[in-house]
C-alpha cells in the first residue's frame, strides 16, 4: 500500500458524496416520501413506574372510526428478546417483549394503535382503557441496590440477567497483581466518586421507521437505525418470521450518536405491516423520545490511586455502578467499557483493580451513546489524577507525561477486560499523545494561565486539562464486509454495509477505494446500508467504521486493482508487476497507458470477459486506540455560580485523518455535545419517575450562542493495522469536556465539582460550601 | 378541509388543509419536504422557512395564516443546478454532517446575510441560534455563513 506522503484522494476534505442533496433539501430521509395511504402508529406509554397490567380494555377504541389495528401483549409475539442493536449473541439480557403483562418504567410500552390518521390513532390511545396493579417503584440505584427491593424483573422468563432477583444486571470484576497492597506500598493515595446523571442523545430527527409490503410481500423497513443488519436479526426474532422475509434499508439519518443502535419501533410497524398488508408509518414525538427513546447510563463510579514521590502510578482501583434504567440493553458492555477504555491510558500502574455492577431501576432505558461507559469512567480517572498531581506538587501535565501508554507498550487490561467478556491483548503501535498534549497546552497558555485566577468583575478564569484514549471497534467480533464492482465508464460502485448516520463514512469509505484504484472520490458511486444490496456490516457503532469497515473498503479495493491490472496487462503489452493505477488509467513502465474505461469495456464486451468486482471482509485483530489531551479555560462567575468555558483546545491522534474536515467535525460536535452534558443537559423525574422536562425547551442543548471558541487539532500518527493508517475519532471527543471542565473550574476557584451537570446551583453551593470556615462544614 | 392558496418559491399552489394545519404540515403534505420537523414546538429550527423574507419556524406558524404571502423553502434557494453560494460554503467547510438541521440552517443564514452582508461572528451566531444541531458543535456551520458572506460580497460562489 502508498505510504501516507503519497496518498492523493486520502487526506483530502472532499466535499460528502451525499452533500449537495443534503443542502438542496433532497427527499432523503425516512419520512420524507408520499406517506398518503400509510396507517399512522401511535403507542401508549405506561403512567405508572411499576405495575402489572391487569386488564386493558380496547373495545372502544376499535370502534373509532379509521383504527384498523390495536396491538397489545394479548394480541402479539411474546418472545424475549433485547432492543440492543448488537452482534449475535448479544451480550445484553433478554429481557423485553414487544407487549409486556408488566410496566417497568413512565412511558413504557403498553399498547399501539395504527389508524388512518394520526387524529384517529390519538383518539384510540385515549378510548384504551387499562387497569394496572401498581407496584412500588425503584428510582435510584440506592433503591435498586437495598435489602428487599421491588424486583423490576420478576418474570422468571428473561435471561441473561446476572442476578434478576436483586435487580443486577450484570457484574465485572478483574484484577491485575495486587491492588490492596499497591495502595499500602503508594506514598501518596487519593480517592475520588463522581456522579454522572440522566442525558439524552437528541437527534434532530428522532426515531422514525416506515414499513411496507413489496410486490412480493416481503417486509420492507425503511428506517433511521445505526444498525440496519442487527434490525434485521432482531426483527426476525420478534416477530417470528424468517430474515429471508425482511429487508431493511437504511435512508440517510438526522443523526444517532447511539440512540439508533437500538430496534425501538421496527418490530412494531412491521408487525402492524404483516397483520394488515398495509404500509405503516411511525414516528416518536419529540416528548416521547425523551421518555421512551434511550439515554446515557448514569454511573457513580470511585476511583483511587496510588503512586510513588516520583509520581509514577502504582495501583489504581475503579468501581462503578450503573443505572440501566428499566431494561438491561447494553448494561454489560457500557460497564465493562467504563474501564477498557480508560485504564489502560495508566498502564504504568502495575496493580489494578475493576469492579462494577449494572442495576435495574425503574426509570427509562439507557442505552449506547457516543463515549460508551469511557464518558463516566473518565470524569472520576481525570479528576483523581489532578487531584494526584496536587498532593504530589508535579504539574498535571507532567503527571500524565509519566504515566501514559506510549508505542511499543500494553496494558494487562486489553486482555482482561473486553466487550462484555474477555479483550484482547494487544501493543499500542501508533501514539502521538506526547505531541497532542504539548500543542494543547501551547495552543490554551497553560504556562502563564494555569494557576494564575485572572479576575474580570466577578468571573475567575481558570485551565483545566485531561486525556483519554478510546477503540477502533470491537476486536475480534466487529465485521465488516465491502463489495466493489466496476462500470465500463470507469466508475465503480462501492456497496457497503457500514452504516452512514451523518458522520460523512460514505464518504471517507469512498476516499479509500479511490485511493487504491487511482480515481477521484467521486467516481465512487456509494450504495450503503440495504440489507438486501449490500453485504454484511454490525453498524455504525463502537467507534468502527473508518478502521474496521474502511479495511473491509480497501482490501475490496486491491482485489479489484488486481483483476484491473490482470487486464490492462495484455493490453499494455507488460507485466501486471509493473502497471501502476493513476488518474483513472492504468500506466506502465514506459508511460505507456490505457483508460479505466477501456479496461472495463474490455472485460466486459471484448475477451475473456467477466466483471471486474470484488467482495472483502474485516475483523480486526485489534482495536487501535485514538488519542486526546484536552485543555480548556474556563470563567466561573462567583456571584452566580455560572460556568463559562471561554476556550476549549482538543488535540487528538486519529492516525491519518482520511478527510480532516470532517474528522474535525466529529470532534467538535463530540466535544459541543459534551459540553452541554458538562454543564446544562440533565433529565429530571418526578418523585413518581415521570420525566419533567421532556423538551428541548427545558432539556438544554447547546446552540450557536453556547459554543466557545473551540480549536480541534489533528495530530498526525499512522496507524500500521488500520486502512491507509487510520483510526477511528467518532467517540472519543465526548469524554474530555466534564474532567476538563471540572479541573479547570478547580484551578479558577478551588472548588471540585462531583457531580454533572455543572449547573449555577451546583457551582454557587460548592463556592458557599468552600468560603465557610472549616469548623462549620 | 379548505383549500388554501400559498406562493411557494414562487409558485401558486392550491392545497388542502385542516383549519388547525401548520404551515410546516402542508409544505410536507405539498412536497417540499426539505422543511423538517424536529420538535414541533419551536425549540430546533429544524423547520425554518421565510415568510415575507425573514425566517420563521413552521411549526408555529398556522398555515392560513401564510395565505397572500412569499414563502421560500429550501428547494427554493438553488437556481437549478447552481447551488446558492450559503449552500455552497456549507459543503466546502464541511458543515454538513446528517444534514438534518442543514435547511433550517442555510434559510436562517439567508435571512441574515439578505439584511446584513457583513454580519460579525457573534451576528452570525445570534441568528442560527435558533437552529439546534447536535453533529456539528456550529463550528463549521459560522464558517461557513462567513465564507459565504465573503463570496456574495465579492460575487464569487465557490
Amino acid at each position: 500500500m502508498a505510504e501516507r506522503e503519497s496518498f492523493v484522494v486520502v487526506g483530502q476534505s472532499v466535499r460528502k458524496v451525499d452533500g449537495v442533496g443534503l443542502v438542496k433539501g433532497k427527499p432523503k430521509f425516512v419520512a420524507d416520501v408520499d406517506l398518503s395511504d400509510v396507517l399512522y402508529v401511535k403507542i401508549l406509554g405506561s403512567p405508572h413506574a411499576h405495575a402489572r397490567i391487569v386488564r386493558i380494555d380496547s373495545s372502544a377504541a376499535a370502534q373509532i372510526p379509521g383504527v384498523i389495528a390495536i396491538l397489545t401483549y394479548e394480541n402479539t409475539p411474546s418472545t424475549r428478546h433485547t432492543t440492543a442493536g448488537q452482534g449475535y449473541p448479544e451480550p445484553s439480557p433478554y429481557d423485553a417483549r414487544m407487549f409486556d403483562t408488566k410496566v417497568r418504567f413512565v412511558g413504557d410500552r403498553v399498547a399501539a394503535v395504527a389508524a388512518e390518521t394520526e387524529e384517529a390513532a390519538e383518539e384510540a390511545l385515549r378510548a384504551i382503557r387499562v387497569t394496572y396493579e401498581e407496584l412500588p417503584a425503584v428510582l435510584s440505584i440506592d433503591e435498586a441496590r437495598a435489602e428487599g427491593a421491588p424486583v423490576i424483573h420478576d418474570e422468571g422468563d428473561s435471561t441473561g440477567i446476572y442476578e434478576a432477583a436483586r435487580n443486577i444486571v450484570a457484574d465485572v470484576d478483574i484484577d491485575v497483581g495486587d491492588v490492596e497492597r499497591g495502595f499500602v506500598e503508594s506514598d501518596v493515595v487519593v480517592e475520588t466518586t463522581c456522579e454522572t446523571q440522566y442525558a439524552q442523545h437528541t437527534p434532530i430527527e428522532t426515531h422514525v421507521v416506515h414499513s411496507y409490503l413489496d410486490s412480493d410481500d416481503r417486509l420492507v423497513l425503511r428506517t433511521s437505525t445505526q444498525v440496519p443488519f442487527h434490525v434485521r436479526r432482531i426483527v426476525a426474532q420478534t416477530l417470528g418470521i424468517p430474515i429471508q422475509r425482511i429487508r431493511v434499508i437504511k435512508p440517510r439519518v438526522g443523526g444517532g450518536f447511539g440512540t439508533k443502535q437500538e430496534v425501538l419501533l421496527e418490530d412494531i410497524a412491521g408487525w402492524v405491516t404483516l397483520r394488515t398488508g398495509r404500509a405503516a408509518f411511525l414516528s416518536l414525538s419529540r416528548a416521547e423520545e425523551f421518555v421512551a427513546a434511550r439515554t446515557r447510563h448514569p454511573m457513580r463510579v470511585r476511583v483511587k490511586l496510588g503512586a510513588n514521590k516520583d509520581g509514577v502510578l502504582h495501583a489504581i482501583e475503579m468501581e462503578a455502578t450503573s443505572n440501566t434504567g428499566a431494561y438491561g440493553a447494553h448494561g454489560l458492555t457500557v460497564l465493562a467499557n467504563t474501564g477498557s477504555k480508560t485504564l489502560p491510558l495508566y498502564n504504568k500502574a502495575k496493580n489494578a483493580h475493576f469492579y462494577g455492577q449494572a442495576v435495574y431501576t425503574n426509570l427509562p432505558v439507557p442505552g449506547a451513546y457516543r463515549g460508551y461507559g469511557a464518558t463516566q469512567g473518565y470524569f472520576p480517572l481525570e479528576t483523581a489524577m489532578d487531584e494526584l498531581s496536587e498532593r504530589l506538587g508535579l504539574d498535571p501535565i507532567e503527571l500524565r507525561r509519566r504515566n501514559h501508554i506510549r508505542v511499543g507498550e500494553t496494558s494487562p487490561i486489553f486482555e482482561k477486560l473486553g466487550e462484555g467478556r474477555e479483550g484482547v491483548s494487544q501493543t499500542v503501535k501508533s501514539c502521538e499523545l506526547e505531541r497532542c498534549i504539548a500543542v494543547g497546552a501551547e495552543r490554551i497558555g497553560w504556562r502563564e494561565k494555569r494557576g494564575a485566577r485572572r479576575r474580570e468583575g466577578p468571573w475567575v478564569h481558570g485551565v483545566g486539562m485531561s486525556i483519554m484514549m478510546q477503540g477502533s471497534g470491537i476486536p475480534q467480533i466487529d465485521m465488516a464486509a465491502a463489495t466493489i464492482k466496476m462500470n465500463e465508464d470507469g466508475s465503480f460502485n462501492l456497496l457497503v454495509g457500514a452504516t452512514d448516520i451523518g458522520t460523512g463514512s460514505d464518504t471517507i469509505l469512498a476516499q479509500i477505494a479511490a485511493e487504491v484504484l487511482g480515481v477521484p472520490a467521486s467516481r465512487m458511486i456509494v450504495t450503503s446500508s440495504d440489507t438486501d444490496l449490500t453485504p454484511f456490516d454490525v453498524g455504525a457503532y463502537a467507534s468502527s467504521t473508518t478502521y474496521v469497515s474502511g479495511m473491509a473498503v480497501q482490501r475490496a479495493a486491491e482485489g479489484v486493482r488486481g483483476q484491473i491490472l490482470s487486464v490492462a496487462a495484455p493490453m499494455l503489452k507488460a507485466s501486471v508487476e509493473s502497471l501502476r493505477l493513476v488518474g483513472e488509467h492504468a500506466v506502465g513502465p514506459a508511460g505507456a497507458r490505457v483508460s479505466l474505461a477501456e479496461v472495463c469495456r474490455r472485460a466486459m464486451y471484448s475477451s475473456d470477459q467477466f466483471q471486474i468486482a470484488a467482495t472483502a471482509s474485516c475483523v480486526p485483530s485489534e482495536s487501535p486506540p485514538p488519542f486526546l489531551a484536552n485543555f480548556a479555560e474556563v470563567a466561573v462567575d462567583v456571584e452566580t455560580g455560572r460556568v463559562k468555558v471561554v476556550h476549549y483546545v482538543a488535540a487528538v491522534d486519529c492516525g491519518v485523518a482520511i478527510n480532516p474536515l470532517m474528522a474535525e467535525g466529529q470532534m467538535e460536535g463530540a466535544i459541543v455535545n459534551g459540553i452541554g452534558y458538562a454543564l446544562s443537559e440533565e433529565m429530571l423525574f418526578s418523585s413518581t419517575g415521570r420525566v419533567r422536562n421532556p423538551s428541548l425547551f427545558d432539556y438544554k442543548i447547546p446552540g450557536a450562542l453556547d459554543v466557545p471558541n473551540l480549536d480541534v487539532i489533528l495530530v498526525g500518527s499512522y496507524e500500521p493495522t488500520g486502512p491507509m493508517g487510520a483510526k477511528s475519532v467518532g467517540e472519543i471527543g465526548i469524554n474530555g469536556p466534564i474532567p476538563t471542565i471540572a479541573n479547570a473550574i478547580y484551578d479558577a476557584v478551588g472548588i471540585r465539582l462531583r457531580r454533572t451537570p455543572f449547573t449555577p446551583e451546583r457551582v454557587l453551593e460548592a463556592l458557599v460550601c468552600e468560603r465557610r470556615p472549616k469548623g462549620e462544614r | 378541509m379548505t383549500s388554501l392558496e400559498l406562493t411557494i418559491n414562487g409558485a401558486r399552489r392550491v392545497v388542502d388543509a385542516n383549519p388547525g394545519d401548520t404551515l410546516l404540515e402542508v409544505l410536507r403534505r405539498a412536497g417540499h419536504v426539505g422543511v423538517k420537523k424536529g420538535c414541533g414546538s419551536g425549540d430546533c429550527g429544524a423547520c425554518t422557512v421565510l415568510l415575507d423574507g425573514r425566517a420563521v419556524n413552521a411549526c408555529l406558524v398556522l398555515a392560513a395564516k401564510a395565505e397572500k404571502r412569499a414563502i421560500l423553502t429550501i428547494e427554493g434557494l438553488a437556481n437549478g443546478d447552481a447551488l446558492h453560494p450559503i449552500q455552497e460554503a456549507f459543503l466546502d467547510e464541511g458543515a454538513v454532517q446528517c444534514g438534518y438541521c442543514t435547511p433550517g440552517m442555510v434559510l436562517s443564514a439567508y435571512d441574515l446575510l439578505s439584511r446584513n452582508p457583513t454580519p460579525s461572528e457573534g451576528e452570525i451566531r445570534e441568528a442560527i441560534s435558533g437552529n439546534l444541531c447536535r453533529c456539528t458543535g456550529y463550528v463549521k456551520q459560522i464558517r461557513a455563513v462567513q465564507t459565504a458572506a465573503e463570496r456574495m460580497r465579492s460575487g464569487r460562489n465557490g
